[in-house]
């Protein structure tokens, strides 16, 4: 709703919906790509497909519930992909859902320098947020390596200039 | 009250969410054993649903590559050809060395009432996905229960060990890695015979643990599957040492390179039988009664090689014992033994143009001569720099006659090299 407001009073944080082809076969196919890719070309463990268009579809519905929810479904399913306990996924994805949309409504989010700044902050706050869950509830010796996560993260914020410039293409204007 | 969370809802509902994945980790957690509850049924969909997709696409890959390279890119087969019939009689040349060697081995095994674990049936699997997560080191094969695979099979590939199986669903397998940092194997140190145990790490790296830091080891020395722990057959190798470090207390921290190429796995073989057994008495070929008073008496002289017509080959007494001299090792087999009396290095060239090696004249060992003629063939034949050392043949099987009884030989003799030896009929030697 508060979204909504914004885009009668910023036309530029217009709120968008997708159909439901596109909401249920993009998550699924970002999870199969990051599943299935890496067995041929090991270089795609580094693009975290799923949380990019966690952060994607919560940008772009605006809507804090609607992206709280897809993150943590998404994050679900990538955890029972795993062996590890399910919900740290989930709940990594589920903060940074809900964070999406809430800046969505303060700042410009089509712009491809702002896309690529709030998907390398997200994707530091997500991989925050899984060490300390796997760490301190899992007892995982998962370790915070500063030069691989900024490394990976730079990747995939310019992974997600593109990815969100072609999944721009299926969203209807509210 | 009610207006903090209507003013708030969003957040509270994030609250709510939270806590519920909260709870469930828990759960999980430190309830492992209700590990078949609403969590595994969660996993079971989520393959069902992921991996039907992945095993069509790999299929229809399969497919394609199958016709393309069978039907269509032929470039380069011929010499690829030439040069695989090559290497196949090289590797049977090989072979054959090592098909004595395993044979002396079963013999002084069965003597021993050694007990080993054979690999008994594998089955081949394709790998059709990962875990997803670049902190879990998981893949999914195209088999499952339906074939009869279980938890806690060995997963392996021909370089080395892959991991072992975590899930068995109908049609597809959960692998759980041996560099995840839930994974371990048992492992062996080659040469130096140290075991400990090989750990994964966060980052997919292997580790050696529970080696003492006053231990020798060198870099490069193959680490293998010590069998302790009933999943992974003993002896296939997990990797190599990469580098040796000082740990935190007094073992060693020694970093393993993965043998089998864990990045890039497409087809891996599942383990589905080991099978403990004594290596078979009859492979150790026939005992003469002859043989079996020498190893009692050790005194008693053994009888001189003989030729066809029965007569006796050497005449002399140094020859006599030359039958039965030991070279300085007798643990070494009929295959080997014959290779270095004559020549020290058989080279794949010069077995190429075999020329038939002499009948072994001492026909006390019918396992020599079964066993020893594939290695006389091989050894033997290749290019003898001094004819005249050939008739000394029957010296290079004693030592095998001495494994088959055991026993190190009564009278140790120079080597058969300084061996003064009479020379063996024209015939014997073409």
């Amino acid at each position: 709703m508060r979204a909504a407001v914004a885009q009668t009073m910023r036309p530029d944080e217009a709120v968008y919906r997708f159909n439901g082809l596109v909401t249920v076969g993009v998550p699924l196919l970002a999870i199969f790509i990051r599943a299935f890719l890496p067995i041929r070309f090991h270089f795609f463990s580094w693009f975290e497909l799923p949380l990019l268009v966690t952060i994607y579809f919560a940008m772009a519905r605006r809507n804090q519930v609607a992206g709280m929810m897809t993150g943590a479904i998404i994050g679900l399913v990538q955890d029972s992909m795993t062996q590890l306990p399910i919900g740290i996924y989930g709940m990594a994805n589920t903060i940074v859902g809900y964070g999406a949309s809430s800046l969505s409504a303060k700042i410009d989010t089509e712009n491809p320098g702002s896309r690529a700044l709030i998907t390398f902050c997200f994707y530091l706050l997500h991989q925050f947020i899984y060490i300390t869950v796997a760490r301190g509830m899992a007892r995982l010796d998962v370790q915070w390596q500063w030069h691989r996560v900024v490394l990976i993260g730079i990747v995939n914020a310019v992974v997600a200039v593109f990815l969100f410039a072609s999944l721009d293409r299926f969203r209807q204007k509210v | 009250m009610e207006h903090i969370v209507s003013r708030f809802r969003n957040f509270t509902i994030l609250g709510v969410v939270l806590f519920a994945q909260v709870i469930g980790l828990a759960v999980q957690v430190y309830r492992p054993s209700a590990n078949g509850g609403s969590a595994r049924l969660v996993r079971v969909w989520t393959s069902a649903a992921i991996t039907p997709l992945e095993r069509a696409v790999i299929g229809a890959q399969q497919g394609l590559k199958y016709g393309w390279d069978t039907y269509f890119y032929l470039r380069g087969v011929r010499v690829e050809n030439e040069g695989l019939k090559l290497q196949l009689d090289q590797l049977r040349i090989q072979q054959a060395r090592l098909r004595e060697d395993a044979a002396q081995a079963r013999r002084l095994q069965a003597l021993l009432a050694f007990k080993e674990q054979f690999v008994a049936q594998t089955i081949a699997a394709q790998v059709i996905g990962t875990g997803g997560s670049e902190h879990s080191r998981i893949i999914y094969i195209d088999k499952g229960a339906d074939e009869g695979l279980r938890t806690d099979m060995a997963v392996v590939t021909p370089e080395g060990i892959v991991g072992k199986i975590i899930r068995a669903d109908k049609t597809t397998s959960q692998v759980l890695m041996v560099n995840d940092e839930q994974g371990g194997v048992g492992a062996l140190l080659e040469k130096s015979r140290l075991q400990g145990i090989v750990r994964g790490t966060p980052g997919g790296s292997l580790v050696l643990h529970n080696i003492m830091n006053d231990e020798k080891v060198e870099k490069g020395e193959i680490v293998l599957a010590s069998g302790g722990d009933r999943v992974f057959p003993k002896g296939m190798p997990i990797g190599r040492v990469k580098d040796i470090r000082n740990g935190p207390d007094v073992f060693f921290e020694i970093e393993v390179a993965p043998a089998a190429d864990l990045n890039r796995l497409e087809e891996v073989l599942v383990v589905t039988k080991l099978v403990d057994k004594s290596p078979d008495v009859n492979m150790a070929g026939p005992v003469r009664a002859a043989d079996m008073l020498a190893e009692r008496l050790p005194s008693v002289p053994p009888s001189p090689p003989t030729g066809p017509d029965g007569k006796p080959l050497n005449a002399t007494p140094g020859a006599n014992g030359a039958t039965h001299a030991a070279p300085p090792k007798p643990a070494t087999t009929g295959a080997s033994a014959a290779g270095t009396a004559t020549n020290p290095k058989p080279s794949a060239a010069s077995t190429k143009a075999p020329k038939p090696a002499p009948k072994p004249s001492n026909s006390n060992s019918i396992a020599a001569q079964q066993s020893g003629s594939t290695a006389a063939g091989q050894g033997t034949s290749a290019a003898p720099p001094k004819p005249a050392i050939k008739p000394a043949t029957p010296a290079t099987e004693v030592p095998q006659a001495g494994a088959q009884t055991g026993m190190k030989p009564a009278n140790p003799q120079p080597r058969p090299e300084q061996t003064p030896v009479t020379q063996p009929p024209p015939g014997a030697l073409r």
